[in-house]
């Protein structure tokens, strides 16, 4: 799913809102989310996950095609970490997908070393 | 440092667009549970300027309790990956964000 088909399924959701409204409510959010990473805070959305921004050390690297050396400066990244309930959805959702047993078979756990 | 919660976006989307708090609080909702839907089902969920969602399979493996050293079997998953776009990372060096200093978005 894209943004775009975003807010076409949530304009379908709520006919009584106009379009325009419903891009401006999805460009709220991703923008105030951006927002507030840019001064350093944090988002926490309970259930769904927390937006944090990690910082990375400067580093020598190197460009992968002329093997150049390269510095990078100390730099921050944006990190998602989902939320427990997401977390076990996404989780479910992929095992009734694959229809994986509840447990792995007793053969496969003689595997195991003690 | 402050945190930005459900409160806040909810009271931003009220002041942007105009609805009652309640409504606005209401739509903040559907658009993350849409988000958390699409993700359930296996797929991916791409907001341009701000990054991906997506799903990954993690396979079996054989991890170990750190606390007592016992092997367990750690069973096949499914996890959230989140990839933040070009212009949301620059945005958090301080940058424009404008494309053309960066390249693709993806």
């Amino acid at each position: 799913m894209t943004r775009s088909e975003l807010i076409a399924e949530l304009v379908a959701a709520n006919p009584h809102l106009q379009g325009r409204d419903v891009e401006l409510i999805v460009s709220t959010v991703f923008d105030e989310i951006s927002g507030a990473l840019a001064r350093g805070e944090r988002v926490e959305l309970r259930g769904f996950g927390a937006f944090t921004v990690k910082k990375r050390d400067a580093r020598t690297g190197r460009n992968p095609r002329t093997g150049e050396s390269v510095s990078v400066e100390e730099k921050v990244v944006p990190f998602f970490k989902a939320g427990k309930e997401l977390r076990e959805r996404i989780n479910l959702g992929g095992q009734s997908r694959a229809r994986r047993p509840a447990r792995p078979s007793a053969a496969r756990l003689t595997l195991l070393p003690d | 440092m402050s945190t930005i919660t459900r409160a806040t976006l909810a009271e931003r989307i009220y002041a942007e667009v105009g609805l009652s708090r309640n409504e606005s609080a209401s739509l903040l909702e559907t658009v993350l549970e849409r988000i958390a839907a699409e993700l359930e089902a296996g797929k991916s969920v791409k907001i341009s300027g701000f990054g991906t969602f997506s799903v990954r399979q993690k396979g079996r493996r054989v991890g170990r309790n750190p606390k007592t050293g016992i092997e367990v079997a750690i069973l096949p998953r499914s996890v959230l990956v989140f990839r933040p776009s070009q212009v949301l990372k620059a945005r958090v060096n301080g940058q424009t964000g404008d494309m053309s200093e960066l390249g693709d978005d993806d």
